[in-house]
């Protein structure tokens, strides 16, 4: 039996305890939200997709990237098998973990929308799901088809930055690691009603003043989080325990830097890998019961150059991998159309053979149960795609 | 009238000082902080370079190490730009080091930064676009950021013992991309690929025998001719001078410079007249940053009112500062709040550094963590026996509205008054 969380002075006067009686109001009526769960990373900086999982059963691989290929799995430092031909690097042995349990799996050989090797507008294209920059992310735009009836918003932002993937009309809440000792809540009140005139602050602030009610709630006692290498692994697990509450929210995006690795990759690139691998374990500890119902997308804005650059690097490329895991994903398997590494894109590329709003609108569809106008409304201009299918159980 | 002197302090400066009096002609006091920047004294490039190479063994050595050296830089330059009487100077410097983005986070850069800005930005911020180019990319900080100390022509002596490969793209894709042209001047991968040829070479000094900066390795060098955008580029360093210095003064350079000054001192949706006014200058004048700036003051649109830009972290830290007659010692606490912030000093995530735009800095929790942070200066204002109300009257003048002003007014204490003016929303524009 629970009880009824007790609602504080500050939260009343947030009008905490209305929206919560709103939302109770709204369930009862049936919108109510599904269990699924949606996560969504960003890997920004372009990870080489054929470094973290190595096709070791292409001929072609040693031969074009010698210095980044590791030793077969089996043998000592060697890939985490993935079934026979690829190999997860082994920095990833939680990931592989789900792997083994079926509940993670990796799409390699995939590229977004754009074939521009700008970080900045790959990231762009793939934050707004079309082939160029919107004014709004295609994940925010499929909350737009989200009945809003918890006390929380359906779409949480983990981290100090709210990333365009997810930024747009629907208002979405934010959570972020270290709090300080916030000042007193009249004063929060008069700041909340001087802002709410401006277009751009008013509804940020609110905002602001609604996740902190909630996550306080929520996260009871958790604060603060160690900074540093561990920040990502610790927001992940705060983030997932946001998620798992009933009426917390259902859908969230991530970002984790550091991937443009044009110099000394194999020095650089296991501490990256060892870091999401953490995040992607203690969010599916912070979801606990609601990992079942979870699906985390993984993804980055490009791939690396095939051949080792003059550094000890790759630079900018084009074909990657996507990782998915989650209790719903139908996972244990590598699904690509491998191009192979004889013929590459440019002559410099791994060939990209699948399109990751594929896959994205999938998971929109088969997971969060999404009708079709809302699908083609999060990607526009993409009607010849269809959703992958067979990814989820 | 009143509102212009505010708005020239505010929206081209860093916002008004407590206590002192606002300029009575704000276009002849812009105008007049136009001229050569005074030398800034700091460490000098080797003590830097001996902190990058030496790592944390520099403290045993008796140096700093480059997490202490930067720390000292940063406070330095903050302390600068909260205590200027040149505001609008140190706004541009802090806008074209933003342009030049050199982040700590990657390339043993830490112990560099403040010397980059030092050295290749403040010098140039009224001189010549091409010049401030060349200095930064012969810059060891933005040689090692963007990776083109190793980068090795495949044709070099060098190419050809570890044959083939070499090269490393790094360095000249931003240069054409965030530095330059931008994705819309019309280059190609090939451009980019010609382009990381001509700058095989250009690398730093490695050991006392070497130049202590910037250091040209015919070695590791591509031998011959070169095509960018369609020209011939020579051989040799001459040619990585001669490409920047006609990639500076490319009508494509000229427009996306202009869009960035008019997004930053307009809105964020540049105008298309002011861009255009602005890219005629740079075209008539071959890319000087004096007339360029003049320009910019001289835009009717600068002028507007309401103020339309969000202060960014490190905009409103320097304004609550300056606000609240914070003197050196509120420094190292500024540093840390752009952290809090969500804007840390010296550590944009990605080479195209901090975004420009309201919607990327209207973050919720990072607006809540402002009012957090404020409560300090303003505590520390009042103790200083700062009151609110004059305070707000030299700080926003006529651009506070009635009914920030009321709460102001009627606030329980003047601590919570204080806090009020640094939070109101009027505060958070430029």
């Amino acid at each position: 039996m629970r009880h009824l969380p007790s609602i504080s002075r500050r939260a009343t006067l947030l009008g905490l305890s209305g929206a919560m009686l709103f939302g109770r109001t709204r369930l009862a009526v049936a919108e109510v939200p599904g269990d699924a769960r949606l996560v969504v990373v960003i890997l920004r900086g372009a990870l080489d997709g054929l470094y973290a999982v190595q096709p070791y059963g292409d001929a072609a691989l040693r031969e074009l990237r010698a210095p980044l290929v590791l030793p077969e799995p089996g043998q000592e430092g060697g890939l985490l098998d993935l079934g026979g031909h690829f190999g997860l690097h082994p920095a990833m042995p939680k990931f592989a973990a789900m792997y083994a349990a079926n509940q993670a799996m990796v799409l390699h050989a995939v590229a977004g929308a754009t074939r521009s090797r700008s970080h900045f507008d790959a990231q762009d294209s793939l934050e707004s799901g079309a082939d160029h920059r919107l004014s709004s992310g295609w994940l925010n735009r499929a909350l737009e088809a989200m009945p809003e009836a918890g006390r929380a918003r359906r779409g949480l932002a983990l981290g100090t930055d709210v990333p365009l993937l997810i930024r747009g009309s629907v208002p979405v809440g934010a959570h972020a690691l270290r709090g300080a000792r916030p000042p007193g809540s009249e004063l929060l009140a008069t700041l909340a009603r001087l802002n709410a005139a401006d277009p751009v602050l008013g509804p940020a602030f609110n905002e602001g003043l609604r996740a902190r009610g909630f996550s306080a709630e929520v996260l009871g006692g958790l604060e603060p989080p160690p900074r540093g290498a561990n920040g990502f692994a610790a927001l992940a697990e705060a983030g997932g325990r946001l998620l798992a509450s009933a009426d917390g929210p259902r859908v969230a995006a991530m970002e984790l830097g550091g991937w443009d690795t044009h110099l000394a990759q194999p020095n650089l690139l296991p501490p990256r890998l060892a870091e999401l691998d953490n995040g992607l374990e203690t969010l599916r500890q912070g979801l606990g019961d609601a990992w079942p119902h979870t699906a985390v997308l993984v993804v980055t804005e490009f791939g690396r150059t095939v051949r080792v650059n003059g550094t000890n690097g790759t630079d900018h490329g084009t074909g990657t991998v996507a990782l998915l895991a989650g209790g719903a994903v139908r996972g244990g398997r590598v699904l690509a159309n491998w191009p192979g590494l004889t013929d590459l894109f440019e002559n410099r590329d791994l060939a990209p053979t699948r399109d990751l709003r594929a896959v994205a609108k999938a998971l929109l569809a088969q997971h969060l149960k999404l009708p079709d106008e809302a699908v083609a409304k999060a990607f526009p201009g993409s009607e010849a795609i269809r959703p992958e299918g067979g990814l989820l159980r | 009238m009143a509102s212009r002197s505010h708005i020239a302090a505010i929206r081209f400066g860093l916002g008004p000082r407590a206590g002192e009096a606002l300029p009575d002609t704000p276009e002849t006091w812009l105008l007049a902080q136009i001229r050569p920047p005074l030398a800034q004294p700091g460490l000098p490039l080797r003590v830097c370079m001996d902190s990058m190479r030496l790592g944390g063994r520099a403290r045993l050595e008796g140096g700093l190490d480059p997490g202490q050296l930067m720390r000292a830089e940063a406070l330095a330059c903050t302390a600068e730009a909260v205590a200027s009487d040149a505001p609008f100077a140190e706004r541009l410097a802090q806008f074209w080091l933003n342009h030049f983005t050199v982040s700590r986070g990657r390339g043993q850069t830490t112990a560099l930064i403040g010397h980059f800005m030092r050295e290749a930005i403040r010098p140039h911020i009224f001189g010549r676009f091409e010049d401030m180019l060349l200095a930064v990319v012969r810059h060891p900080a933005m040689i090692l950021y963007l990776d083109n100390q190793n980068s090795i022509g495949p044709d070099s002596p060098a190419g050809q013992r570890r044959r083939g490969g070499g090269l490393n793209e790094n360095l000249a894709r931003e240069v054409l991309e965030l530095h330059t042209l931008s994705p819309r001047g019309g280059y190609a991968q090939a451009d980019v690929t010609e382009f990381a040829k001509v700058l095989t070479g250009w690398s730093i000094g490695r050991n006392p025998n070497e130049p202590e900066g910037f250091m040209f390795r015919p070695f590791t060098h591509q031998p011959g001719d070169k095509t960018l955008l369609g020209q011939t580029i020579p051989e040799g360093e001459e040619g990585g001078i001669a490409a920047l210095r006609m990639l500076a003064n490319q009508p494509a350079c000229h427009r996306f410079l202009a869009e960035k000054l008019v997004r930053h001192f307009v809105g964020d949706d540049p105008p298309p007249r002011a861009v255009a006014r602005i890219r005629a200058v740079f075209g008539r004048t071959g890319g000087d940053l004096a007339a360029v700036s003049r320009a910019l003051v001289e835009l009717p649109e600068a002028w507007a009112q309401p103020l339309s830009k969000l202060r960014t972290p490190w905009d409103f830290v320097m304004a609550a500062l300056r606000a609240t007659g914070a003197d050196i010692s509120a420094v190292p606490n500024a540093v840390f709040a752009m952290e809090l912030l969500g804007q840390p000093i010296w550590s944009a995530g990605m080479p195209n550094g901090y975004p420009d735009d309201a919607a990327s800095w209207a973050v919720p929790e990072q607006l809540m963590r402002r009012v957090d942070w404020a409560q300090a200066p303003a505590g520390q204002a009042v103790t200083r026996g700062l009151q609110p109300v004059p305070v707000a009257e030299t700080v926003l003048g006529p651009l506070l509205g009635a009914e920030s002003a009321a709460a102001i007014r009627r606030a329980p204490s003047a601590r919570e008054a204080m806090l009020l003016l640094l939070s109101c929303p009027e505060f958070q524009r430029r």
